[in-house]
């Protein structure tokens, strides 16, 4: 068990730095300049000299070293400074985005509470939503509930959030004008009202992302129960005279575990990651936001450092998935 | 001319309005303004940027000596009064300009402003290693004279008939020297503090500012007039998109104000139907035009090291360029791609006024029978009944090229059937904007290499002075394979006497002579149609009906006056 977690840990590392390797090169190659937003009554030498103040006269791989260094032992070093009050940066250069100016960890650190949140809860309620109809469409296999479930199921899977997010504004922002249609980020929780206002401006995005979430984890989680209840051991229990409720929460689920808990334990990156159409269109500012706008603006230091980041959270989450795995069914790392 | 005429009527109304609704106002009286820029801004300050989104932010805080109104004309703004030559401000040798502050300006900490700030906020931009944004409106001054507190003296390298690039305009507005003393040259960056709550003159402070997505502020203590601004703070919300922006606005009434609603006409009358609020615009220089390619394209795939370029023998016939011209239907054009933001144009210089010339107003009637005659007058016939005219062998095909883009699509196969019709024949290419704007000198499909013979695109005037646009069509500004194709005269038009009134423009000091110049100049370029103008590019926002006192301006920041905007009594 312990040799096994320790060796899936000695190949992670190896894979982040290809990972990283590749982002870099993947967005040195693609086209995009800094300075295409600006007007073009900024004359090329002007742009020349701003693209040398941002580094951008170094050649790739000098820069492709900078950023290694800056993300493995300044930016941790100046994480450390701040918790323990210690001097390790020592005014080393930070990773600073290159239309703001600013460190860009100061800019995710700003960010990450609001994608926590809003994505997290979605993902929350998604994931408890979808287990709880996966179960109850598989105990009710073949009637018309579990048929319509199941198409809803792939509705809901197939609907891009774009279109529900735009559906749901109309209807209820627009419509009936109970939700605002902008969610106010500077909004502060402190007290029942607050909260309520709080409340309110989240309901919407959080619909329109456990809706996804919803969707894709129902499919997997009864498709696992009904593969499940196909196995002798139900029969068993069944032929024991258990109530059908210990049969399919006791037996069935249990054994359905592995599946679905990989399927939500691999989706959780997505959390940190943000959710990029969603947020951009009801201006909620989060890591997608932060991603899509550095997109638009070529701010290479914010995309490449969200992206790794992001690279990192999902190979931990297969770490964690494969763990987690071993844990629950022993014969995985026999195998 | 109807869309002159109601211009005209319109710009007589304003100040009459403006007059009308200017009630007293106390300070802070009127709660939290809130803006919705979709762009949202990035940084407080301008000089690190160039964007115009962080531009507009910054003007709440940062003032410049001098703006400019709605109409494009100068006013003194921490300046006492604009220096002429009349006045003595402007040296008479045109080397030096000479700045006054109003008295008793101070910082929003409190301190007084001085010509020490003036000095300061050249040195800042023009420190190597900082990346500014503004280098070149400072290029050409070689010191600063600090003659008083009050009184700073720019001295230029060469006479300056137009000296009010530095200071004039929300791009170079003063920063205070205490705040950004440790921030110069390449540690501009590492000052984050400063960069996101400059200490300014304007009517609002910083309070909060989370780039790329909101900015807080509330009002200056120290602001100069002491019952404004009204609003007692402002919400600046950045994020989503044009269309939420205007929903926010029109169709919610959640925010006061949205800026930049570029949207189909279609959607943005929809949006403004609710009676929620209203679409404003403003117009400045920035017109869509056909550039037409005097050169022939080289073939693809061909050395372009080769020898000079050879004229091109439809387009170097200037009854071709014409007949082009006149078979276009721009007031349809507008109608189609811009609705109330556009507005048909046949100068290259639009506005202001003054500059803009009456010469070509005839140019917005449709004329296909007027075209096909001119035509067959210069000798292009369709002699083999293809419907494609020729002469000596040579027919009129072409190769129309623009950005990637639904409104110019559009224009694209609207001009194509119009030319169809006069007995032309068109090839559409559209290419990604990202290429197509971009200025790699390696990719074949750029704005400067001109691969094909007409493409269309759209661009300003720096400003109310049109000198340095103007200057784009002089000989030395072609792109040509040994200038690593830099240069505006994508169309390789040259001619002596253009140059001639360049050189004579830019010796020219009284305001009214440089305006007849540009008019000549503007004449030129149109008359020969080195260029096709077609549509006056509006600036497009909507404010709800709560708010008064938004007059606006595409010349300056829209938020110029805000400290004059107040809640409707209702």
């Amino acid at each position: 068990m312990r040799s096994h977690a320790l060796h899936r840990l000695a190949m992670t590392l190896p894979t982040l730095l290809v990972i990283s390797a590749l982002i870099f090169a993947l967005l040195e190659l693609a086209p995009g300049d800094p300075m295409a937003q600006l007007p073009d009554s900024i004359p090329e030498s002007v742009r020349a000299d701003m693209r040398a103040a941002l580094g951008l006269d170094q050649s790739a791989t000098v820069r492709y070293a900078l950023w290694l260094r800056q993300m493995l032992v300044v930016e941790p070093s100046v994480a450390l400074d701040g918790l323990l009050g210690t001097d390790l940066a020592a005014g080393g250069p930070r990773i600073l985005s290159w239309q703001t100016r600013a460190p860009v960890m100061s800019l995710i650190a700003q960010r990450l509470p609001q994608t926590l949140v809003v994505v997290g809860l979605a993902y929350l309620i998604g994931t408890a939503a979808a287990v709880a109809l996966g179960v109850w469409f598989a105990a009710r296999q073949g009637t018309a509930l579990d048929r319509a479930g199941t198409g809803m199921a792939a509705l809901g899977y197939g609907l891009p959030p774009y279109f529900t997010a735009a559906v749901l504004i109309y209807i209820f922002a627009i419509w009936l004008g109970w939700v605002p249609t902008v969610y106010d980020t500077t909004h502060r929780v402190t007290g029942w009202d607050s909260a309520a206002v709080q409340i309110r401006q989240m309901i919407l995005p959080v619909a329109v992302l456990s809706l996804q979430t919803t969707a894709q984890i129902t499919r997997y989680t009864r498709a696992a129960v009904l593969d499940a209840l196909g196995q002798e051991y139900i029969r068993t229990a069944r032929a024991k005279g258990l109530p059908e409720r210990r049969v399919l929460l006791g037996h069935a689920l249990r054994n359905s575990w592995v599946a679905t808990l990989t399927v939500i334990a691999l989706g959780a990156p997505q959390i940190f990651a943000g959710a990029i159409i969603t947020e951009q269109i009801f201006g909620v500012n989060g890591i997608g936001q932060l991603l899509i706008q550095s997109l638009h603006a070529g701010d290479l230091p914010v995309v490449q450092t969200v992206t790794m980041l992001i690279a990192v959270l999902i190979v931990l989450a297969n770490l964690t998935a494969d763990l987690l795995i071993a844990r629950i069914d022993p014969r995985s790392t026999h195998a | 001319m109807l869309a002159r005429l109601i211009a005209a009527a319109m710009s007589l109304c304003l100040p009459a309005t403006t007059f009308a609704t200017n009630a007293p106002t106390a300070r802070a009286t009127d709660g939290m303004l809130r803006l919705y820029y979709w762009q949202a801004p990035t940084t407080l300050n301008p000089y690190l940027s160039g964007g115009i989104k962080d531009i507009e932010a910054a003007s709440l805080i940062l003032e410049p000596l001098a703006r400019l109104d709605p109409e494009g004309a100068m006013i003194p703004w921490l300046a006492r009064e604009i220096p002429t030559l009349e006045n003595g401000g402007v040296a008479a040798d045109m080397r030096s300009i000479t700045w006054r502050l109003k008295e008793g300006l101070t910082w929003s900490d409190g301190s007084p402003v001085t010509s020490g700030d003036v000095k300061f906020t050249l040195t800042y931009c023009m420190t190597a290693g900082s990346g500014c944004a503004q280098q070149a409106k400072f290029r050409d001054v070689m010191a600063v004279d600090t003659a008083d507190a009050l009184t700073a003296v720019l001295h230029f390298a060469t006479p300056k008939p137009y000296p009010y690039g530095p200071f004039v305009g929300p791009q170079t507005p003063l920063i205070q020297a205490a705040q950004f003393s440790e921030c110069l040259g390449p540690s501009a960056a590492s000052c984050t503090a400063a960069n996101f709550a400059p200490i300014g003159t304007g009517p609002f402070r910083a309070v909060e500012f989370r780039p790329g997505d909101t900015a807080r502020f509330d009002v200056n203590p120290a602001y100069r007039t002491p019952d404004a601004p009204a609003f007692g703070s402002v919400l600046l919300k950045g994020g989503g998109s044009a269309e939420t922006a205007g929903r926010a606005v029109l169709e919610t009434g959640e925010f006061d104000y949205a800026w930049n609603l570029q949207l189909s006409p279609t959607v943005l009358d929809a949006m403004a139907a609710k009676g929620k609020g209203q679409v404003v615009t403003g117009f400045s220089t920035l017109v869509e035009r056909l550039a037409l390619n005097l050169r022939e394209p080289a073939p693809r795939g061909s050395s372009t090291s080769g020898p000079a370029p050879i004229p091109h023998p439809a387009m170097a016939d200037i009854e071709v360029r014409r007949a082009l011209s006149m078979s276009l239907d721009r007031a349809a054009m507008t109608q189609i791609g811009y609705g109330r933001a556009g507005r048909v144009t046949c100068n290259i210089v639009p506005g202001p006024p003054a500059y803009a010339s009456r010469a070509n107003d005839g140019c917005a009637a449709q004329d296909i029978e007027g075209a096909q005659e001119v035509l067959t007058n210069a000798g292009w016939t369709d002699d083999n009944g293809d419907g494609v005219r020729a002469r000596a062998g040579r027919e009129l095909r072409f190769i129309f090229q623009t950005s990637t883009n639904a409104v110019r699509q559009d224009f694209q196969m609207l001009a194509k059937e119009w030319w169809r019709q006069i007995g032309i024949k068109t090839e559409l290419r559209n290419i990604d904007a990202s290429v197509f704007f971009s200025t790699d000198p390696g990719n074949p499909d750029t704005l400067q290499r001109f691969d094909a013979h007409i493409q269309m695109y759209a661009s300003a005037s720096d400003g109310t002075d049109p000198e340095a646009y103007l200057s784009g069509w002089a000989c030395g500004n072609i792109p040509t394979v040994r200038n690593g194709w830099q240069g505006r005269n994508v169309g390789g038009w040259c001619d002596p006497a253009y140059d001639a009134l360049l050189e004579e423009l830019s010796a020219t000091a009284a305001p009214e002579d440089r305006a007849a110049l540009a008019r000549t100049l503007n004449d030129m370029l149109v008359q020969n149609y080195v260029v096709v103008p077609l549509v006056d590019r509006g600036r497009v926002s909507a404010h709800a009906n709560t708010l008064e006192g938004v007059r606006m301006n595409a010349w300056d920041s829209e938020l110029w006056n805000i400290a004059d905007w107040r809640r409707a009594q209702s």
